[in-house]
């Protein structure tokens, strides 16, 4: 995979201080991902996901450093960015299809009703989610409604999908059935996509590779984990998978202890050749030398 | 027994109570002072036949019943049927309070969406937010040189504060997350505007809305009172001086009446805007 898609170049976040001097969240963080790939930051409260995530969405702005996305430096929202909400965002006097089709007509200005309406349906049904057009917001389940934020997100057709800890207001069952449409979506879409989770297996069954966070203030990203399970995996009987557990374990050993020590253990962490690890069988394996992210520069990762 | 008709028998009892009372405490039991027949002539019923200088319920009963068998009749300046003096009321309010909408939705949106502005015209409006509407009346008479546009002022500006304060309220406390919905589907500030703020802030300016209106009536009353010739606060006050107290006891029903009306009819249209979330 050569193409580099969204290039997130030395950002950092700092707030100013009560006394003058500022609180660095991050800093110095480089990442980038191909088109199509499904990317998922875990880190614990405090690490600045959620900033990341509005960086990119350009509801915040970066300290320091730029992204780019698709060959542009962002600048501001985009209807090329598409977000699903952590607690969905949904406009309650709107109808569900009411919500979807404010999407369609603000990317489409010039559709008429009929087009924007045939459109929105399109990605209700898509959710699974014919039949409940006209209700409202509060009419449905929390599931139902994270649906609708969902379809709202995809009938724009962005090039990048983020989500925010989308399923995390949900309950376990409703989370399943959700991150299994999303999965299929995405793989039938090609959607690239980039979310946040505190979920260690939601990470495992959605993403192609997770990006390890260290605790902040002054998180930084530790490590890129390769998911080497399947593409065609399925939900029930990942946890069967010969490698399921290697990249489980690897992935909590972080977030338990390295994701607190990462800063002292490895003094000589650079930011821009970050390792990337595969997990497998036995102990997991560094398998490129650390990527490097060069601005703006085609890369080759070991893949 | 459902809760709303056990209320309602309570309610009629308590009405029940209220007119017995009343209608005992004012029946004619004072003494009747023997004098010449000229001289009764001259005397009111309270001297003749002992009958309370206050109106009983049935007094007060059957002269509503005569208002209201001829609501729009006008003998002339002091003398014209209460239909057409509510309707004085109800107009001044009406003009006052709609160019009070004119003015504070725009200006409170302006304030709720700019901090700037609202800081800067924060210590403006805590000044004259306390002021009695009464207060402007002299003003307004010098300036405007015209009583029944002195009144319309005067409602005016007891009507706009509670409606722009709640205004910029709302709008600088829409939800954050539907203004980035808004911001990340690229969409323009005016449209914007209309499409999320409006809509999400329109519970709250209708509440200031209804407590404007309630205001705007309590003040009509006695605005009227002060520029006088027409209006139900003139015709109360008249009827003061006529000594009438069954007409000012009607008055202050059906100004009660009116005002419930008004207040009902803003309920209605804040419970029409309201979202469930």
């Amino acid at each position: 995979m050569t193409d580099k898609f969204i290039s997130i170049e030395g950002i950092a976040r700092r707030y100013p201080g009560a006394n003058g001097d500022a609180t660095t969240v991050f800093e110095n963080l480089w990442l980038s991902m191909a088109r199509g790939e499904f990317g998922c930051v875990i880190g614990h409260s405090g690490c600045g996901k959620t900033t990341v995530l509005n960086i990119l969405a350009g509801l915040d702005e970066p300290s320091a450093g730029t992204v780019i996305v698709d060959g542009q430096a962002i600048e501001g929202t985009s209807l090329d960015r598409a977000v699903i909400f952590q607690s969905h965002a949904l406009l309650p006097w709107r109808t569900v299809l009411g919500n979807v089709a404010y999407a369609v007509s603000s990317k489409w200005r010039k559709w008429d009703r009929a087009r924007v309406k045939t459109h929105a349906q399109k990605f209700i049904d898509l959710v699974g989610l014919s039949g409940s057009e006209h209700k409202h917001p509060s009419e449905l389940s929390g599931g139902m409604k994270q649906r609708v934020g969902i379809a709202r997100a995809l009938s724009i057709m962005p090039k990048i999908m983020l989500m925010d800890e989308p399923f995390s207001a949900l309950d376990a069952l409703t989370r399943g059935t959700l991150q299994d449409e999303v999965r299929r979506i995405c793989l039938e879409t090609g959607q690239t996509t980039f979310m946040i989770t505190h979920d260690v297996d939601e990470a495992i069954f959605l993403a192609d590779r997770i990006f390890l966070m260290t605790n902040g203030p002054g998180a930084r990203l530790a490590e890129i984990v390769e998911n080497p399970l399947p593409k065609d995996r399925g939900r029930i009987d990942l946890h069967r998978h010969p490698y399921y557990y290697a990249l489980r374990n690897h992935i909590v050993d972080f977030l338990v202890s390295r994701s607190k020590s990462f800063a002292t253990d490895v003094p000589d962490h650079d930011a821009r050749h970050v390792p990337t690890v595969r997990p497998g069988v036995g102990d997991p394996v560094i398998v490129s030398p650390p990527r490097v992210v060069e601005p703006n520069a085609a890369q080759s990762a070991a893949r | 027994m459902s809760l709303r008709l056990r209320a309602a028998i309570v309610s009629i009892a308590l009405l029940a109570a209220f007119l017995g009372i009343w209608h005992l405490a004012t029946r004619s039991t004072g003494a009747t002072a023997n004098m010449s027949p000229e001289y009764a002539r001259l005397m009111g019923l309270t001297a003749t036949q002992g009958k309370s200088a206050m109106p009983g319920p049935a007094d007060v009963g059957a002269k509503l019943w005569e208002h209201l068998k001829r609501p729009f009749y006008d003998n002339g300046p002091n003398d014209k049927g209460l239909g057409i003096q509510l309707a004085y009321s109800i107009a001044r309010v009406g003009t006052g309070y709609l160019i009070a909408v004119i003015v504070a939705i725009p200006l409170g949106f302006l304030i709720g969406m700019s901090p700037l502005i609202s800081r800067a015209i924060d210590p403006f409006i805590q000044v004259l937010k306390p002021i009695s509407p009464l207060a402007w009346m002299p003003l307004a008479l010098y300036t405007i040189k015209d009583s029944s546009i002195s009144a319309i002022f005067v409602i005016f500006i007891c009507s706009v504060w509670p409606m722009l304060l709640n205004t910029a309220f709302g709008v600088a406390s829409v939800r954050k997350e539907w203004i980035n919905v808004a911001r990340t589907l690229e969409v323009g500030t005016l449209r914007r505007a209309f499409t999320v703020i409006l809509p999400a802030a329109a519970p709250t300016i209708l509440t200031g809305m209804r407590i404007s209106i309630g205001i705007a009536w309590l003040v009509i009353v006695a605005a009227e009172m002060l520029v006088g010739g027409t209006g139900i606060g003139y015709f109360v006050w008249n009827e003061w001086n006529n000594l009438s107290i069954t007409n000012v006891i009607i008055a202050i029903l059906l100004i009660g009446i009116v005002g419930m009306l008004l207040d009902q009819i803003l309920a209605r249209v804040t419970r029409m805007v309201t979202f469930p979330e």
